[in-house]
């Protein structure tokens, strides 16, 4: 029996990526849409490691785990801007921090 | 078997991140999202790349996810408000949205050239060994580079949180 | 036999093992620390308090179970039921002994071996956060919500310096899969990873012990669920099964911990000198010692009734001493032996330790961690690489 073509992988990918762009666009907190960033990243990771499984390679994975480190690090400092913002701004809702002046 | 387990889990990881966009408590996106990439990691398993199943599952569902986690329950984020939303856009944007799906999906399909099937089992170049040689050969640059750039997130970090004397 | 059937055999015993091992030991931590307090423990409930684990599971369950009414309900279910399910899966890689030859087929005494099997128990105790954490969120109480908070703090913490210190024997096994690791160290106790030449681990076998305590949330590090400090911290507001659940969780954790600190530096199922010297009679010899004793305390003993349970002991155990010399079972059962003796020595620790040290305050934890802990376990990474790539 044979296993899934690997364009299914490749949609699954194109679906996760287009459901965390949505996310990004329509929500209003700003750790929902982090979080959607964070679906974005994951939806590209699997397509590195699906072309990779094509290619034979490991440099897919590699690049997946560069993706994976980098997103690690944005999480921790993009984090630590949100609890700054959210002390400053008392509000978590990005159409309010709309102004540099409070 | 290998279909059955793709769809199992390609569906866990659908309904997972819908959840993500659709909920309105900022906790309960958050155990999606880890739903979702528990998920991704068993299909980073079937295509063989086992290192980064765990990796993915060590960094991103139990660092990460966690870090999100905590700066929710420390802001004490409640849930969004709900808004008006336009009929328009609920009647038209599903049926728009399968209709680009589909046809996204018939053109990767039709025109990606060289469509293997994905069997567990036939990619042997994922493991442990694999990834530490090309990492500290070929990547060696990227490699080091990424542990600066990981100096400066955590020192950014430090600097963002700490108390204003 | 098919391969399914003999998995479901294999899963079935070791879950029914592993419960069991469960119920007893918390039988074991309450004898071990009375006996250290000079005071008795569990006693009448069955001889010596043998069946107070059955006492105890029939109270939890027929307790009253209420869910408060200010918590949220799905996380506030959810989060007990991961916190057990991520402590019990790590049991199934971890190697309790060799080969064995059952049933017509032969088959290794493990459930599986992933060749990532170190990674996976990593990953697992990683997840195995979150049941802490939203178990405190979820309770909606601002004690539960520190505890859940400062405890799942200090396992992230200490997750740095256990991985690290699990790095080190790594340079010298040049392998991830937990049974390629055991077999690594046959001989004697000269090959096992602690004392191993060119570079024994002890630095890092202390690093992980000091570790894998803080990661179960036991003592001296038990900060967030001490009673005194924080209202029970993180399970305030849960009730009967479920606060079992994080009992359960609590204690697969720490045979975890303690099954890999036996495999990872120990040496695993290995015995402390081999065949040749005649180790294979030293589970005997163990265990008749231990029935000859038994049997002459309960010629006149302290107490009345030990006159008819200390003898019974001693010819429990003259049996099973003989069990180990019939050759059919031998393979199977003296390298679970070797593995159960060093499993139970670790957990012996963990419950001494209990019984002795103070706690740490929650600022001195968390700055051992990352103050001490964490650049002796780079430190002794460095000193082990240096060794094995200059050899």
């Amino acid at each position: 029996m044979s296993g899934p073509p690997l364009t299914w992988y490749l949609i699954l990918s194109a679906v996760l990526f287009a459901l965390g762009v949505a996310g990004f666009l329509f929500r209003k907190s700003v750790i929902t849409i982090f979080m959607s960033i964070e679906l974005m990243l994951n939806a590209v990771n699997l397509s590195f490691v699906a072309f990779s499984y094509q290619l034979k390679q490991v440099s897919g994975h590699i690049f997946a785990f560069f993706v994976m480190v980098v997103a690690a690090a944005e999480a921790a400092v993009g984090l630590a801007i949100i609890l700054t913002v959210f002390k400053n701004r008392e509000t978590l809702n990005v159409d309010q921090v709309n102004s540099m002046k409070y | 078997m290998d279909v059955i387990l793709f769809l199992v889990f390609a569906i866990a990881a659908v309904v997972c991140a819908v959840n993500v966009v659709v909920q309105t408590h900022p906790i309960s996106s958050a155990i999606s999202l880890i739903g979702v990439m528990a998920s991704l990691a068993v299909l980073y398993l079937l295509l063989g790349a086992e290192f980064l199943a765990m990796a993915q599952i060590i960094v991103y569902a139990g660092a990460v996810m966690v870090l999100f986690v905590f700066v929710i329950m420390l802001l004490n984020a409640g849930s969004e408000a709900k808004r008006g939303r336009s009929l328009t856009a609920q009647l038209l944007g599903f049926p728009l949205l399968i209709v680009f799906l589909a046809l996204a999906s018939y053109f990767i399909q039709r025109f990606y050239p060289g469509n293997t099937p994905v069997l567990f089992g036939t990619f042997k170049g994922g493991t442990a060994q694999m990834i530490g040689r090309a990492l500290f050969t070929q990547y060696l640059l990227p490699f080091e580079v990424t542990s600066v750039l990981i100096l400066i997130a955590i020192v950014g970090a430090v600097v963002l949180a700490r108390k204003e004397l | 036999m098919n391969f399914f059937l003999l998995s479901i055999l294999k899963a079935a015993v070791v879950a029914f093992v592993l419960l069991t091992t469960l119920a007893y030991l918390q039988w074991v931590e309450r004898k071990v620390i009375a006996h250290i307090q000079v005071r008795m423990g569990p006693y009448r409930v069955g001889p010596h308090g043998l069946l107070q684990p059955l006492a105890d599971v029939i109270k939890l369950i027929t307790k009253e179970d209420l869910i408060p009414p200010h918590v949220n309900k799905f996380v506030y279910l959810m989060a007990p039921f991961l916190a057990v399910t991520m402590a019990l899966i790590s049991i199934s890689v971890i190697p309790f002994g060799s080969e064995i030859h059952v049933f017509g087929t032969s088959t290794w005494m493990q459930l599986t071996d992933l060749n990532i099997g170190l990674l996976f128990i990593l990953a697992v105790s990683s997840m195995g956060v979150y049941g802490i954490a939203l178990a405190g969120w979820a309770s909606n109480n601002k004690y539960s919500l520190l505890g859940g908070l400062r405890s799942s703090a200090q396992m992230i913490s200490y997750e740095l310096p256990l991985s690290i210190a699990i790095a080190s024997p790594l340079l010298l096994v040049n392998t991830l899969s937990l049974r390629e690791i055991v077999q690594a160290q046959t001989g004697s106790i000269l090959h096992w990873n602690i004392l191993r030449w060119p570079a024994p681990q002890i630095v890092s076998f202390l690093v992980f012990l000091i570790a894998g305590f803080a990661e179960t949330n036991r003592v001296p590090f038990d900060l967030p669920e001490a009673e005194n400090e924080l209202v029970a911290g993180f399970h305030t507001e849960y009730s009967s099964m479920k606060f079992a659940a994080f009992f359960m969780a609590e204690y697969a954790n720490m045979v975890t911990v303690s099954c890999m600190t036996a495999i990872l530096f120990l040496g695993g199922w290995q015995p402390l000198f081999s065949p040749a010297w005649g180790s294979n009679y030293v589970p005997t010899l163990i265990f008749v010692v231990a029935g000859l004793i038994a049997i002459s305390h309960g010629l006149n003993p302290a107490r009345k009734f030990d006159r008819i349970t200390l003898p019974i002991t001693g010819v429990v155990f003259l049996l099973v001493g003989a069990l180990f010399l019939v050759p059919a079972v031998q393979e199977a059962l003296i390298p679970l032996f070797w593995f159960a003796a060093k499993v139970g020595a670790i957990l012996f620790l963990y419950i001494w330790i209990r019984g002795t040290l103070p706690r740490f305050r929650y600022d001195q934890l968390m700055r051992f961690a990352w103050k001490v802990l964490f650049p002796i376990a780079l430190a002794n990474l460095l000193v082990t690489g240096l060794v094995v790539a200059l050899q």
